[in-house]
C-alpha cells in the first residue's frame, strides 16, 4: 500500500497526542504532581497540537477537504466514521479536564472524572484508527489481531516518551521515576507486541490467489501475461506500492533500534540519574524517528489482493 | 446510509462474462469509457492523457492471463475483463464515512454520490478487486454504474437498454440480467456452464459471475498441422500440361 505522508504523520502524531492524554490523566489520577498552571497548559498544548495537527493532516490527503464534517454520519458501518465522532467526542472530557488543571489548578473532583474519560476516549480513539485498517480483508497484513495492540501500545509509548520529558523539565521526581518505569515497561511491551504482529504477517498463509483471483484454479496454474494498459494507472499507485524485501528488513531493523532499544538504554541511563533530562529528550526524539519508520512499514509492506490482477501471484 | 440494505434486493442486476468467448479486443473498455465520460458519473478523467505519463479512470480493465495445466505443460490463454461486480456484501459500502457509496435496494447496483464524497479513497482499499477509481481532478471516487442512464432510459429502444460493455461487444461474451431470478435467461446461463465468482473467501458476495473456458477437445489437438511456408509441393497434382511441362524444364 502507498505509504501517504499524511497518513503516517496522522496516525503517529495523534496517536501520541492522544497518549500523553492518558499520562496526563494518570498523574493527575495517582496525584503525583501539582497541577500547576505551566505545566498543564504546556503539556495540553502539546498533547491537543499533536492530535489536532494529525487530525487535519488527515483531511489534507482527501479529495474534498472542505466536506470532511460528512465523515461523522457513517458511524454504524464505518471504522473511519467512528474514529472521526471520537476524536470530536475526546475534546469534550479532556477540554474539560485542562480547564480544571491549567485554569483552577484543580485535578481532584469531578476533573478527575474528566480525566477518566478523556484517558478512556482518547484510546477509543486510537482503537477506531487501527480499525480503520484492521477491517480491511483485501489487505492480509492489517486485518490481524494484532494491528490495534500495536496501535494501542505505540500509542501510549509515545505519549509516555513526551511526558516523561515533560516532567523532568519541571523536576516532578516522583511522577519521573513512575514515568520512567512506564517507558521502559512500555517499551518491552510494544515491541514484543510488534514483533509478534511481524511474525504472524511473515508467516501468514495467502488468503487469495491468482487462481482464486481469477477463478482459474481449476485449470492450473495462473500467471498475468499482459496487463489492461502500458502505464499505470490509480489501482497501480494506490495499492502496488512494493518495497524489496531486503529493504523491509533492514527497516526493521532501525524501527527496533531507533524505536524501542536506544531508548531503553538512555532512559535506564536516566533512571539511573546519568543526566536524567538530556537522556529522556533523546529518548523521546529516538523514539519518534523508530514509530515514524514503524508506520512507513506498515503501508508499505502491506500488499492489497487488487495486485492480483497486475501480476502478483498470491496475497 | 452506507449500511447495507437491511433485506438484501430481490433483483440482482450484474454481468455474465464468458472467458471461453472474449477475444480481449478491449472493446467493451472503450465503449464504457466512451459512454460513461458523458454519463451518470461522467467525467472519466483523463490526466495527461498526450504526456508521459498518460492515465485516467476507466470502470473496466481487461487483463490477460495464461493458464498452464502443471501435469501436461499444456497452456492456454484467457482474456480476463474485470469491472465492478455489485457485491451483495459490498465492503466498499459500509466502509464509507459519508454516506456516499451506496447500494440500490431495487436492483443492487453500487453507486457513488460524487456531491457528497470526501476522496477518503477507504472504499477502493476495501474494495479486493480494484473496482474502485479515484479521479484526481474532481477529488472524488468513480465506479462502474452498470450504465443505470442507459439500462433504464425509455428514450432507446428495448434491446439498447443494456449496460455499453454489453452492447458492444463483437463476440457476445458479455451477458447482462436479473442474477437474483434463477429463472431469468442469464441465471440458467450460470447454472448450464457452471459459473463462478471470484475471489469468494473474500466474503463479498459479488453479484457478477464468470464462465469457464470450455475444455478444448481432443479431435483439435490431433488435426494435422497447418502448412507452412517452408512446405514443399512434390506431388504435381492438379497441375495443368503446360505447368507440368515447365515444371520438368526448370527441375530437370
Amino acid at each position: 500500500m502507498h505509504p501517504a505522508r499524511s497518513v503516517i504523520f496522522f496516525t503517529t502524531a495523534s496517536g501520541a497526542g492522544y497518549g500523553l492524554l492518558v499520562w496526563l490523566a494518570v498523574v493527575a489520577i495517582r496525584d503525583m504532581l501539582p497541577a500547576e498552571p505551566a505545566f498543564g497548559a504546556t503539556a495540553f498544548a502539546l498533547a491537543f497540537a499533536l492530535i489536532v495537527s494529525g487530525l487535519l493532516s488527515s483531511t489534507f490527503h482527501l479529495g474534498h477537504p472542505e466536506r470532511a464534517w460528512r465523515a461523522l454520519s457513517q458511524w454504524r458501518s464505518s471504522w473511519l466514521s467512528r474514529e472521526g465522532v471520537a476524536a470530536i467526542v475526546t475534546f469534550a472530557p479532556a477540554g474539560l479536564f485542562a480547564l480544571g488543571w491549567v485554569v483552577f489548578g484543580e485535578t481532584g473532583g469531578l476533573w478527575r472524572i474528566s480525566a477518566v474519560i478523556a484517558a478512556l476516549s482518547a484510546m477509543i480513539t486510537v482503537y477506531c484508527t487501527a480499525m480503520i485498517y484492521g477491517s480491511l480483508r483485501p489487505v492480509p497484513a492489517w486485518r490481524t489481531m494484532w494491528t490495534a495492540p500495536v496501535y494501542l501500545m505505540l500509542s501510549v509509548l509515545t505519549g509516555a516518551l513526551i511526558a516523561n520529558v515533560l516532567v523532568h523539565l519541571w523536576r516532578y521526581r516522583e511522577a519521573a521515576s513512575a514515568l520512567n518505569a512506564g517507558v521502559l515497561v512500555l517499551l518491552v511491551v510494544g515491541l514484543a507486541v510488534k514483533l509478534v504482529y511481524w511474525r504472524a504477517i511473515d508467516g501468514a498463509a495467502p488468503t487469495s490467489t491468482a487462481e482464486t483471483a481469477t477463478g482459474l484454479g481449476r485449470f492450473g496454474i495462473v500467471r498475468l501475461i499482459d496487463a489492461p494498459h502500458t502505464e499505470t494507472n490509480y489501482l497501480m499507485q494506490e495499492m502496488g506500492f512494493a518495497i524489496a524485501r531486503r529493504h523491509a528488513r533492514k527497516l526493521r531493523l532501525i524501527a527496533i533500534g531507533a524505536g524501542f532499544v536506544f531508548p531503553f538504554a538512555v532512559t535506564v541511563l536516566a533512571a539511573y540519574g546519568v543526566a536524567p533530562t538530556l537522556f529522556v529528550v533523546l529518548a523521546a526524539a529516538s523514539g519518534a524517528v523508530g514509530i515514524v519508520i514503524e508506520r512507513w512499514l506498515f503501508f508499505a509492506e502491506a500488499r492489497h489482493t487488487v495486485t492480483l490482477y497486475y501480476g502478483q501471484t498470491a496475497i | 446510509m452506507t449500511s447495507l440494505p437491511a433485506s438484501p434486493a430481490a433483483r440482482k442486476l450484474g454481468l455474465v462474462i464468458d472467458l471461453d468467448i472474449c477475444v480481449g479486443c478491449h472493446a467493451c473498455a472503450v465503449n464504457c469509457k466512451e459512454w460513461n465520460t458523458s454519463g451518470h458519473m461522467a467525467p472519466l478523467t483523463d490526466i495527461e492523457p498526450y504526456g508521459d505519463r498518460p492515465r485516467g479512470v476507466w470502470f473496466n480493465r481487461i487483463h490477460t492471463f495464461e493458464v498452464s495445466d502443471a501435469a501436461t505443460g499444456a497452456g492456454r490463454t484467457v482474456h480476463f475483463p474485470k469491472s465492478c461486480l455489485h457485491c451483495d456484501d459490498a465492503p466498499c459500502v459500509t466502509v464509507c464515512p459519508t454516506g456516499a457509496s451506496y447500494k440500490r435496494t431495487e436492483d443492487g447496483i453500487v453507486l457513488v454520490n460524487t456531491d457528497i464524497c470526501i476522496g477518503c479513497k477507504l472504499c477502493s482499499w476495501a474494495c479486493p478487486y480494484g473496482a474502485r477509481e479515484y479521479d484526481e481532478d474532481e477529488g472524488v471516487m468513480k465506479k462502474c454504474t452498470l450504465c443505470i442512464d442507459k439500462i433504464y432510459n425509455e428514450n432507446l429502444p428495448a434491446h439498447s437498454r443494456v449496460p455499453a460493455c454489453v452492447a458492444t461487444c463483437p463476440a457476445g461474451a458479455r451477458h447482462f440480467g436479473d442474477l437474483g431470478d434463477p429463472a431469468s435467461d442469464i441465471s440458467r446461463l450460470v447454472e448450464a456452464r457452471d459459473g463462478f465468482s471470484l475471489m469468494p473467501e473474500q466474503g463479498c458476495a459479488p453479484v457478477n459471475r464468470y464462465l469457464p473456458p470450455r475444455p478444448r477437445g481432443e479431435a483439435g489437438r490431433s488435426a494435422e498441422a497447418p502448412r507452412m511456408l517452408t512446405h514443399t509441393d512434390t506431388s504435381g497434382d492438379g497441375a495443368g500440361l503446360l505447368a507440368r511441362w515447365v515444371d520438368k524444364l526448370i527441375t530437370g
